[in-house]
Parts: C-alpha cells; sequence; structure tokens
C-alpha cells in the first residue's frame, strides 16, 4: 500500500509538470497582446508597454517565463494578474464558492442518485423504474445550459420562487438551485449505476446465502447488497467530486455564481495568462489527489483488490 | 460384569424431539415457476421426511428438482416467478409454508440451515470470514460484536482451519477451495441447527478435499445429531454417507432405499442406468454405459412415466400411465422396509 502511494504520489510530479507546460503555452499563444488590452482603446505609451511587460517578465523566451513561473510556485507565489492583484488572492476569493457549490451538489448526487438507484434496482420493471428511467434519459440527454437556462426561466422569472441570479456566492441557500443543476447529470448517472449494480449483485448467490441464514431483510439489503452494490458507484463519485471542484463554467455562468469557472472564463477572455494557468494548475493537483483518493478508496471498499 | 458407560457417546435427545414425527416431512410438494415460455412443473409432489441424525441423500440430474426442493425448505425460492401450488412442508410437525416471513426467517439459520455448493460466489466477497460467521450470533442471538468475534473463532477451530485467530479477518478469496466450504459449514453449523440441507457440497472441490469435507460433514452432524439433507448427483459420495436415498427426474421421486439396497438392487431402470453408468475399473477398456437422451424440457414433461422415452424397457402403458411410488417387495411378498419405485414393471427390474 505504501509502495503504491509513493509511486502514485511520484507519477504525479511529470503529469503535474506537462499539463502545466501545455496549459502555460497555450495560453500565451493566444492572439493578442493582454498589455495592450490594459489600456482599452486609448493609445499605448510604448515605455509604459515596455516597462509592463518588463514587469511581468513577458519580454524574456517562452521556457525561462516557464521556469521563473515553476520556482514561484514551488515558494507559494502564483505570481499576479495583469490587473495587479495577487492571483492567490482571486483564488481565495473563487474557490471558496466553488467549494459549496460542488458539496452542495455532490450531496445532492450521492443521497438522490444512491437512493433511486437502490429503490429502482429493487423494484425493476415496476412502474417507479421505467418512470425513473426515462426521467435519467431526459436529463442525459439535455444540454446542461438547456437545463440551467429552463430552471432560470421558470423558478427565477416566472414563478419567482428564486432571484434570476445567485445575490450573494457565499450563501448555501440561493447556490441550491445552482447545486441541483449541476448535479442533474451526475445524478442520472449515479442513479442508473446503482440501479445496474443492484439488479447484478441481487442475483448473486451470495444474496441467496444471506436470506438462508436467516438475516433480517434491512440487514440483507443494507449490508450484503450495498456493500457490494457501492463499490463501482464510490468509484464514480470520486471522480465526478473532482469534476465538480473544478468549477462549473456554464452553470456558474448562468446564475452569475462567482466561483471557479467564472473566474477561469473570464481570464481566458481578458488573455490573463497567470491567473488562468493558476487555477488550471490547481485544478489539476485536485483532480490527481481525487483519482489517488479513489483508487485507495476502491482498495478498502473491496478486499479483492490489493496494491503491491 | 463390565459395565461400560456408554451414554457419554449417546447424542443427547434434542429438547421437542416428538416420537413419531419426523423432524421434517415434505408432503406432496409441487413448485412450478410461470416463465414467459409457458409454466415449468420443476417439482411435481415430492414426499419424502428426514429424522434427527439420519442422513437422506437426494440423487437426480441437473433439471430434476432436488434443489428447487431444497431452496423451497429453506423458503429462498424467488417468488415469483417461483409458486408453491400445492404441498406441505412439516417441521416438527409443523407446516412451514403457512408460517408467516418472520417466523420462517427465524428458522432459517438457526433451525435449518444450508450449505451451497460453490463456496466462492456464496459467501459475500467484501466482507470477512470472521464477520460473516459472527453475523449468525448476532443476528439469532444478539451477540455483541466482540462476542461473535470469538464464536466465529471456536467455528472455524471446530472445522480445522488452521490458524483460525489469524485468519478470522480474512476475505473469502484468500482461503483454498476446501476450506472456503468449511467456512459454509461453520456457517450453517453456527447456531447448531437440526437440520442442515448441503447442496453439492463437493461438488466445487477436487477428490481428495471432497473426501475430507465429507467426513467432516458426516462426523459434525453424528457429534450434534442433526437431520442431513444431501442433494448430489455423486452417487460415491451417497455410498459412504446417506441413511437412505431417493431418486429423483422431472421433479419426481422416483425411488426409495436404504442406501445399501439401492446399490445392489435398483428398482428402477433410471436407477440402473445411473448405477451403469458409474466408470468401473474391472471394466476397462468397455464402452461406458451412458442413459440415451436427455432430461426432459420441464415445460412440457412426458405423458406417463416422464422418463419413458429414455427408458430401455418402456412398454406402452409407460406413455400413458403415470407409475405411482408404491411399495417394492421381494419376490415371495416379503416387505422391503423403506423401498418404493415408481415403476410400472418394478418386478423385473429388481428381481430380473
Amino acid at each position: 500500500m505504501g509502495r503504491f502511494v509513493a509511486r502514485r504520489l511520484l507519477q504525479m510530479i511529470p503529469v503535474f509538470i506537462g499539463t502545466t507546460l501545455l496549459i502555460f503555452l497555450m495560453v500565451y499563444s493566444l492572439p493578442g497582446d493582454p498589455i495592450k488590452a490594459l489600456f482599452g482603446s486609448k493609445a499605448a505609451d510604448p515605455a509604459t508597454v515596455a516597462r509592463l511587460r518588463h514587469q511581468y517578465g513577458l519580454d524574456k523566451p517562452l521556457l525561462t517565463q516557464y521556469w521563473d513561473y515553476l520556482t514561484g510556485l514551488f515558494k507559494g507565489d502564483f505570481g499576479q494578474s495583469f490587473t495587479g492583484r495577487p492571483v492567490a488572492d482571486l483564488m481565495s476569493d473563487a474557490f471558496p464558492v466553488t467549494i459549496r457549490l460542488a458539496l452542495l451538489s455532490f450531496a445532492i448526487e450521492v443521497v438522490l442518485g444512491v437512493s433511486l438507484g437502490m429503490l429502482t434496482g429493487l423494484k425493476r420493471g415496476k412502474l417507479v423504474d421505467q418512470l425513473v428511467l426515462i426521467l435519467t434519459l431526459v436529463v442525459v440527454s439535455i444540454p446542461v445550459f438547456v437545463i440551467g437556462f429552463l430552471t432560470q426561466f421558470t423558478l427565477g422569472m416566472k414563478w419567482k420562487l428564486i432571484t434570476p441570479t445567485v445575490q450573494d456566492s457565499m450563501n448555501v441557500g440561493q447556490l441550491f438551485v445552482p447545486a441541483m443543476v449541476l448535479a442533474a447529470l451526475s445524478l442520472a448517472y449515479v442513479t442508473r449505476l446503482t440501479r445496474t449494480t443492484v439488479v447484478e449483485n441481487l442475483r448473486a448467490d451470495f444474496m441467496r446465502t444471506a436470506v438462508a441464514k436467516g438475516l433480517p431483510r434491512r440487514r440483507v439489503l443494507g449490508v450484503h447488497l450495498m456493500r457490494n452494490s457501492l463499490i463501482p458507484v464510490v468509484t464514480f463519485l470520486g471522480t465526478d467530486l473532482g469534476m465538480l471542484m473544478g468549477g462549473a463554467i456554464v452553470t456558474e455562468g448562468i446564475f452569475n455564481v462567482q466561483g471557479v469557472g467564472n473566474t477561469l472564463f473570464k481570464s481566458i477572455q481578458t488573455s490573463e495568462g497567470p491567473t488562468v494557468v493558476g487555477i488550471v494548475t490547481v485544478l489539476v493537483l485536485v483532480y490527481l489527489v481525487s483519482s489517488l483518493v479513489v483508487d485507495l478508496l476502491y482498495a478498502v471498499l473491496d478486499p479483492r483488490i490489493r496494491y503491491a | 460384569m463390565t459395565t461400560i458407560d456408554k451414554t457419554a457417546e449417546v447424542p443427547a435427545p434434542r429438547a421437542g424431539d416428538g416420537k413419531g414425527t419426523p423432524l421434517l416431512e415434505v408432503r406432496d410438494l409441487h413448485v412450478e415457476f410461470h416463465t414467459r415460455d409457458g409454466v415449468a412443473k420443476a417439482v411435481n409432489g415430492v414426499n419424502y421426511s428426514v429424522d434427527a441424525g439420519e442422513t437422506l441423500a437426494v440423487l437426480g440430474e441437473s433439471g430434476s428438482g432436488k434443489s428447487v426442493t431444497a431452496q423451497a425448505i429453506m423458503g429462498i425460492l424467488d417468488m415469483p416467478p417461483g409458486k408453491i401450488p400445492q404441498g406441505e412442508i412439516l417441521f416438527r410437525g409443523q407446516d412451514m409454508l403457512k408460517m408467516s416471513a418472520e417466523e420462517r426467517r427465524k428458522i432459517r439459520g438457526s433451525k435449518i440451515a444450508m450449505i451451497f455448493q460453490d463456496a466462492l460466489s456464496s459467501l459475500n466477497p467484501v466482507l470477512s470470514v470472521g464477520y460473516q460467521l459472527g453475523e449468525m450470533f448476532r443476528v439469532h442471538q444478539g451477540l455483541s460484536k466482540k462476542d461473535a468475534k470469538v464464536k466465529a473463532i471456536e467455528l472455524m477451530d471446530r472445522v480445522r482451519i488452521p490458524a483460525a485467530k489469524e485468519r478470522v479477518g480474512d476475505y473469502p478469496h484468500q482461503f483454498s477451495g476446501g476450506m472456503r466450504q468449511r467456512i459454509m459449514i461453520a456457517m450453517a453449523l453456527a447456531l447448531e441447527p437440526d437440520l442442515i440441507i448441503a447442496d453439492e457440497p463437493t461438488t466445487a472441490l477436487d477428490v481428495t478435499v471432497q473426501a475430507q469435507v465429507m467426513d467432516l460433514l458426516a462426523e459434525l452432524q453424528r457429534e450434534f445429531n442433526m437431520g442431513l439433507i444431501l442433494i448430489t448427483h455423486d452417487l460415491g459420495v451417497v455410498a459412504d454417507v446417506a441413511d437412505k436415498i431417493a431418486v429423483m427426474y422431472a421433479g419426481r421421486i422416483v425411488e426409495t432405499a436404504p442406501v445399501g439396497e439401492l446399490y445392489k438392487r435398483p428398482a428402477h431402470p433410471y436407477t440402473r442406468g445411473l448405477l451403469d453408468s458409474i466408470p468401473r475399473l474391472d471394466q476397462k477398456g468397455q464402452e461406458l454405459y451412458a442413459i440415451k437422451g436427455l432430461p426432459p424440457n420441464l415445460l412440457s414433461i412426458p405423458s406417463g412415466c416422464a422418463f419413458n422415452p429414455r427408458c430401455p424397457k418402456a412398454q406402452d402403458v409407460c406413455r400413458t400411465e403415470t407409475p405411482a411410488l408404491l411399495d417394492v417387495t421381494e419376490r415371495d411378498g416379503a416387505a422391503l422396509p423403506g423401498r418404493r419405485s415408481a415403476c410400472h414393471f418394478w418386478k423385473e427390474t429388481i428381481h430380473g
């Protein structure tokens, strides 16, 4: 186990360097000059431009810039955005919002998805099962922005149950509807996945044994069925949490949630190189760690899997 | 002169052991499965009984209804599609089919336990064997987790799993096939049930391990004075441990006999066919006998005797009249206790 974790952590280094380099190169090869853009429609003073370029290190070769950035990172310095604010500052504004949103939709996904999956799995072929099946198919086949705008229009404008956009991004109550929209797709997947594994495990020999042992139905389902059925679901949920943490550009955009997705989108629009690279770097790390946790969790849940 | 106190060797009589009523009695049991293609009649009027300390072997091909009967006794049939339209299953004189689900659950595992064929798939892969064994005590006797674990270790010792204390936290896949089957046996024995149903307990094991497992099972059965229903298609296994045999074909019992008798003088052509298809050393080089044809489709069982299309002795009467399970007698009419046959021509089969 220890060796496995060590190996996985070591593997993260090349992945980390590779992804950041790639993002760095892509962002800085975008058309348009971010420094000139700072002047807006005014004519840029060449001396000032040169000074700013030097200040942000943009006059150095790209690889040197990357190297400076990496060394800065290891000192905990994410650099400065072109507006003068430290990138770390920007992120400490955006991440708490996204973490709230992500955890909220994760909770919805887990609770609703797993219970619906269990229900439909146990009632296979019955009316509930058919209804939920149709519903999940609908959700899966509709793009998220359609669901987002529809919810915003019906709940926010027609029925006025919520404000159309989120006023306070740190308010969990206001984040609930965006979280629902964000969770919808994964919720459908979790439901289907849970249903499939439940149906499969219901037929398993060990379930028959559990009944033959005279265990109460609650225990047969709650311990013997659940414990086996949740293994693939947990794997999916783990990677999904990584995705949710990456922020939801579309959902955050629709509901004006000031989270990572929104910040990232704005930064790309304004060619804010340091901000984009900084955020993506953190996201890469989050994703790497969450997939490692999933792998470890997998071994905990299924004793047949042992890492050496 | 020498008075040997033998009481220590005689198993203590079980409480509520009523004289006269057998431990388990199956009466005219019918089981059918309603499928899309029609009604499959898996069990068609089975009668058998087991006493405490007695071993009944139920013999038959796949699909003969032997496992389905056992599942009906355990109450683990999938219903639907399964259905029991007729019959009684009396446990200590009480019809289990009339009991509530909760009453039946309490009997399962504590009074009647079952050992399954494939221990690897029948044990939960993600729970430790200690947990699965301990569960019996926790659920039926309300023991704490800690006490249940101690009991689990005792059980593993009892079925002679080496280093039980160290292995109690291991998972099923970490054990060998024979050891896994011992765990299944331990689980069935946990609460010292009155009756154990073993559904082909040794089929998935290799021959040397088979013998060990059967010996262990027989020994524990003697020790606890349990009734045992041994479901198998292995005639070799039966000869060693069974007291009486019931041969099943197409959901019916076609012959019953005490174990030695059946091997010596079968009274049904199907039993004869089964015995003849055992490979024998003294007939090396000769072609092995096989019963022609296939077991019948349970959706459309042949009229008359179900065995008639495959029977070498079939006559017209076999195709029209279903033979009843009748007592078999000696040539001179002397009774042969426990022997019955469902063949129109049992006389010719046994005596000639």
